[in-house]
């Protein structure tokens, strides 16, 4: 096994090291979920269910569901966490 | 009794014997070539009962041959084979031995046609399973491995128990649709239910999961609880308590998927989500549905074992794989890094990966059958596993925050098995049909319409919007070194305390007046006589059932106060 020390001086950057191309990486993944919108106009969505007709549904729903994820998980961490050797303890 | 009447589990069980026998390359070639032979084996089995034994007056069925077993017999037998090679840098012939013993053993309960066959080889799954934990090393592997070993076993005792209480009603022991109507039937379903990680039952599995050995965690993820979801489709299709068992069990789990910072423990979380979603699908109970639960429980096996994989390969080469401590790996092992995210992908569902045409066959029926709010609970949490193991895991592994930590990529070995693994996802992805072949009823489903790529896309990537967005105004919850309480804390504290605290009460009343309690005990030795007693309660239907019921309690106590104490 590993354990490797920090970095090597000589080691060239990365293209994700940038940060600007951090930020291409997050301004991209907004234009593909415009064009997953404007897509909508030209496929004839059908599904199972009534309300997967409306337009963007699946996108919305996937936004708003993973916000309210993260900030009730953000919540709840608030009550249940606890230090790393907390049952070694008790 | 020729090799096409012998169980497919009993290749591999009497062949695990063989390993610690041989050494180097002897062993890793027999390693890789059992499997194989048992993926032969699979292929020489016809349709039917073989295998019939007598003992006491039944008939044992120790291979039942059909649709149902054969699904779950050919992904029993291909995970092992990656499991195998994965397994191949060990020195050790430990784990090898056990996991082969313990595939074997979930193979032999898939093909078992009754209900006491099946009980010898869920116990056995417990016992050899719990190797692979105590392998993970130290005391807190062993501590968990304990607790996972009682869970088990009380497991198979619920399971033993029903199979009499079915015996005594009906005279039969075979191992058909119960429903819990049935006699027995709620002990069984319990004892699904424990290995299933039900929940509230659940905490087992992310318990001992994370504290095995890198091996034992890829060993572990396929068999243990999809054996479960084979017993429950084969026994509890169509029984509707199901369905908001499934909708909370893919629910909730998702939420400690975020904020737990073991990444293998988040993957816990994640399988026990997935699992979620084949128990809807047994609940529904259409020709759709199941196929769906069997096909997802397929492609299940191969993208968890290859995220298990990645995080091993990870842990192995880095010694941790705690969110906190990672990042940046993807300089140091770009492939593990990529094989990671073909899990990832296909955990999500992402089109041309095999979650999306096995998933969406569950959320289908779910529509159709016109359960709503299960419907949107199961988007939810479609949304929610790409968010937590779709990204998260690959992102705080190998990309986020450089950690600085350089290392090696993983070992040849592994890398195989994941690469192998990564195929198969692609594969059952890209061309659904063999593996739609291989379903219990004919499939009409069709996985590729524009409408429901476009859909599935959107759900994806907008949730990747979600977790961009997070990230950028740095409102996601950052990892952190800690533990999140979960149900298990009701057992490892306060239960913990009580027992303590009554056994030292127990003690000094011992000391000071040891009459008062002989003679309370000599009470309660009356009274039960009382009840079991030819004439007593517990005897009067089934006194060989409450002689086992006894007996179980028993074992159950000591392992209890052998864990505690």
């Amino acid at each position: 096994m590993n354990h490797p020390a920090g970095h090597t001086p000589a080691e060239p950057k990365r293209w994700l090291d940038h940060a600007q191309n951090v930020r291409k990486i997050y301004y991209s993944v907004w234009i593909v979920c415009g064009l997953l919108l404007l897509a909508e106009l030209f496929i004839d969505k059908h599904g199972d269910v009534e309300i997967e007709h409306w337009f963007g549904f699946h996108g919305f729903y996937g936004l708003i569901a993973c916000v309210a994820l993260v900030l009730a998980a953000k919540l709840l961490r608030r009550a249940l966490i606890r230090p790393e050797d907390y049952y070694d303890n008790h | 009794m020729t090799i096409t009447e012998l169980s497919p589990g009993l290749t591999l069980i009497l062949g695990s014997v063989l390993i610690p026998l041989l050494r180097g390359r002897l062993r890793s070639a027999y390693m890789v070539l059992l499997p194989l032979l048992g993926l032969v084996h699979l292929s020489l089995l016809s349709t039917g009962e073989f295998g019939v034994l007598h003992f006491v007056g039944q008939e044992l069925v120790t291979l039942r041959v059909d649709r149902w077993s054969m699904v779950f017999g050919w992904i029993f037998m291909i995970a092992t084979l990656i499991s195998a090679i994965y397994a191949l840098h060990l020195r050790s012939p430990l784990q090898a031995t056990a996991g082969f013993a313990y595939a074997g053993s979930a193979i032999g309960a898939v093909f078992a046609g009754d209900l006491m066959t099946l009980f010898v080889f869920w116990e056995l799954t417990a016992v050899t399973s719990v190797l692979l934990v105590w392998a993970g090393g130290g005391l807190s592997a062993y501590r968990a491995g304990m607790r996972y070993l009682i869970v088990q076993i009380a497991s198979g005792m619920l399971l033993f128990f029903g199979a009499l209480v079915q015996l005594n009603a009906t005279g039969s022991i075979s191992f058909e649709h119960i429903g819990l109507d049935a006699p027995g039937g709620w002990l069984i379903f319990a004892a699904f239910g424990i290995k299933c990680a039900f929940p509230f039952l659940h905490n087992w599995l992310q318990d001992a999961y994370p504290e095995a050995s890198e091996v034992g965690t890829v060993f572990l993820s396929a068999f243990t609880t999809k054996l479960a979801v084979y017993a429950l489709a084969r026994g509890f299709a169509g029984e509707d308590l199901l369905i908001p068992i499934g909708a909370a069990m893919a629910a909730f789990p998702i939420f400690y998927a975020v904020i737990e910072n073991d990444l293998r423990r988040v993957l816990a979380y994640s399988l026990n989500n997935q699992l979620g979603f084949m128990v809807v699908g047994i609940g529904i109970g259409t020709e759709l549905s199941l196929n769906g639960t069997a096909a997802h429980a397929f492609s299940h096996i191969l993208y968890k074992a290859l995220l298990f994989m990645s995080m091993g390969a990870v842990l192995y080469r880095v010694g941790t794989v705690k969110g906190s401590e990672l990042g940046g790996l993807y300089k140091s092992m770009p492939l593990t890094a990529i094989f990671c995210i073909i899990g990832a992908a296909s955990i999500s569902g992402f089109p041309l990966f095999s979650g999306f045409v096995s998933k969406s066959m569950i959320l289908s029926a779910t529509g159709m059958e016109a359960y709503m709010v299960t419907w949107a609970i199961l988007l939810f949490a479609s949304a929610g596993v790409f968010h937590h193991s779709g990204i998260k895991i690959p992102y705080f592994a190998f990309f986020a925050h450089d950690s600085g930590k350089r290392c090696q990529e993983a070992p040849a070995n592994m890398l195989i098995a994941m690469g192998i693994a990564a195929f198969l996802c692609i594969a059952i992805g890209v061309m659904p049909g063999p593996l739609y072949a291989l379903l219990p009823y004919p499939v009409e489903y069709v996985p590729y319409t524009s409408s429901h790529v476009l859909a599935q896309l959107q759900l994806l990537m907008f949730s990747a919007l979600a977790f961009s967005v997070l990230m950028w105004t740095r409102i996601y919850p950052p990892e952190l070194r800690s533990v999140n309480l979960d149900f298990d804390w009701f057992y490892r504290v306060p239960l913990v305390r009580v027992t303590q605290r009554t056994g030292a009460a127990l003690r000094a009343t011992l000391g000071a007046g040891g009459r008062g309690v002989s003679a309370a005990l000599g009470g309660l030795v009356l009274r039960l006589e009382a009840q079991r007693g030819p004439s007593g309660l517990l005897a009067k239907s089934w006194p060989t059932g409450s002689m086992a019921l006894w007996v179980m309690v028993m074992l159950l106590a000591y392992l209890l106060f052998y864990y505690v104490g």
